[in-house]
């Protein structure tokens, strides 16, 4: 068998083990036995824990963003307006893919890490065999809480950007408070809203299904957990941007 | 005759000693290139013990995942308490394994779960029993396998040997009828291994559990095999040698490439003059 057939099986078999993940995990949610203690605390897990990096995160963004687009707007002088650039390059774009980022990093990598070692000390097959489905215990609960919690830190993140820009222009550019605040709401449209707060269901659904089917399929001992761990990451951050894409492009024909 | 007469019927001949309760029938297994079962049947009876032999990459552990639906085998028939469960989904699988208590080789313990949570897992999670039931019941086996004060650790916490019957504690916990023993001893130190088969051996006769015990540690096989529990008048149990019927009563079966080279009990298997045989026992 050549290379490229065994990569091309491979590649088959993940793309079948992924979906088929994602749909018994979208039948889990709708249908019994539901664990709702794992659904809460997977909610506080993801959502309140990563609350502090994606409120860090966006802070600075926000206030690099400003204070770069600061200094190319004088050029024209158009420096009142940075309040306009920075709410629509937060919303629209960099609030969801920068808290999808940071959520693969801290959540798609502890989900790996926690599904894979689990799987090599078949703590899967363990719950398998006490007649409990992972899927619905493991996966369902992680799922529900990504898909859910992704848009709210992204709302966050979006105006911590928006606050951290403030501070900038406020004291570093000297733009008066009044001009920026107004600057901010008026470059905003429903569309762009819309845009903001769809885009992180996607991704936050998308960062945790990958996490789960790479720590489920994990194999090889603590040195797979590892590379399975590395693995999440890698294909979480790419899927993020590429997912962030291709919504992008479709929201753009549908809301615009 | 009706379904429900059929299965009363199945039922009725299950619940009598010396039931088939487990059946491998021509079951066959590979992954990709390398043929792990090539034609491997066997049957454990009710209240009997079966154990398997046999070096690394034999089968072994195989065949229990296989009889569990944790595998599936690629051709033959597996029967579990009168269900064929080598067609059944991972959903029909659930009930079957209501009435299998699977030992994991390294015990597989929830290492987020104390004692007392992995214990109960089966139970907390997957029953209608209130949490004061549960806690009576995780006490219960706890106090069995002496292990009663271990009730509020971390499996962290807990030496090898002590997992191993935290294992085996959190698979009688919900009074499965089959017991699986995946290398329950394998890595212990004689003492500790001591301790753990005597609880294999107090399920199998106190509580009639039938069990399938995997292993390469020939001692351990031999030991279960050779000695039986006995409550005495004052209600205490003790382990002593086995009668000749209930040596009978352990079967074992040797398995090599894929294939079962030795079946038979365990004054047969010392007397084997097969080569491989005497070669394992050596």
């Amino acid at each position: 068998m050549g290379a490229f057939e065994r990569w091309a099986k491979q590649a088959t078999l993940e793309i079948q083990e992924y979906v088929s993940l994602v749909c018994a995990a979208a039948t889990g949610v709708f249908t019994r036995p539901f664990y709702y203690h794992d659904v809460v605390e997977q909610f506080d897990l993801i959502g309140w824990g990563s609350l502090t990096v994606v409120l860090l995160t966006g802070f600075f963004t926000g206030a690099a963003l400003a204070s770069q687009s600061g200094f190319t707007l004088d050029q024209f002088g158009a420096r009142p307006v940075v309040g306009r650039l920075v709410s629509a390059s937060m919303v629209k774009e960099l609030g969801p893919v920068l808290a999808g980022l940071m959520l693969v990093g801290r959540v798609g990598s502890g989900i790996a890490a926690e599904l894979g070692s689990m799987t090599v000390t078949d703590q899967i097959n363990a719950l398998r065999a006490l007649g409990t489905d992972p899927v619905r215990k493991l996966v369902v609960p992680r799922v529900l809480a990504g898909f859910l919690m992704a848009p709210v830190l992204t709302v966050v993140s979006d105006f911590v950007g928006i606050v951290g820009g403030w501070i900038v222009s406020r004291f570093q550019l000297e733009v008066a408070s009044g001009l920026y605040w107004s600057s901010v709401t008026r470059a905003l449209y429903m569309g762009d809203v819309w845009m903001g707060i769809i885009k992180p269901f996607v991704l936050g659904f998308v960062i945790v299904t990958v996490a789960c089917h790479v720590g489920l399929r994990t194999t090889g001992g603590t040195q797979g957990v590892g590379k399975a761990t590395t693995v999440a990451v890698v294909a979480g951050s790419v899927a993020v941007i590429a997912v962030d894409f291709f919504v992008t492009q479709l929201l753009m024909n549908i809301l615009y | 005759m009706a379904a429900t007469d059929v299965a009363l019927t199945a039922k009725q001949i299950l619940s009598e000693p010396g039931a088939p309760v487990v059946v491998f029938d021509h079951v066959q297994l590979a992954f990709d290139e390398k043929v792990v079962l090539k034609d491997v049947s066997f049957t454990v009876l009710k209240g009997h013990t079966k154990i398997i032999l046999g070096a690394s990459g034999s089968g072994k552990s195989t065949s229990l995942k296989i009889i569990t639906g944790l595998l599936r085998a690629d051709a033959g028939v597996v029967w579990v308490n009168g269900q064929r469960v080598d067609e059944l989904t991972e959903a029909q699988m659930m009930p079957v394994r209501a009435d299998l208590g699977l030992i994991f080789q390294e015990g597989a313990l929830f290492d987020s779960l104390t004692v007392r949570e992995n214990v109960g897992y089966k139970l907390y999670e997957e029953s209608d029993l209130s949490i004061a039931q549960v806690d009576r019941r995780v006490e219960e086996v706890l106090g069995f396998i002496g292990l009663l004060d271990k009730m509020d650790e971390m499996p962290s916490a807990l030496s090898g040997g002590q997992r191993r019957r935290v294992a085996i504690a959190r698979a009688m916990a919900f009074k499965p009828s089959i017991m699986l023993y995946d290398e329950a001893t394998t890595g212990l130190d004689p003492i500790t291994a001591i301790t753990v088969n005597d609880e294999m051996i107090k399920l199998r006769d106190l509580e009639g559990v039938s069990s399938i015990i995997v292993t390469h540690q020939l001692r351990d096989a031999f030991y279960v095999a050779t000695h039986m529990a006995v409550r005495d008048a004052a209600g205490q149990v003790r382990i002593a040698a086995a009668t000749a019927q209930k040596e009978r009563e352990a079967e074992f079966i040797m398995l090599r490439d894929g294939l079962i080279v030795f079946e038979g009990d365990a004054h047969d298997l010392r007397r084997s003059t097969d080569p491989y045989i005497r070669d394992f026992l050596s």
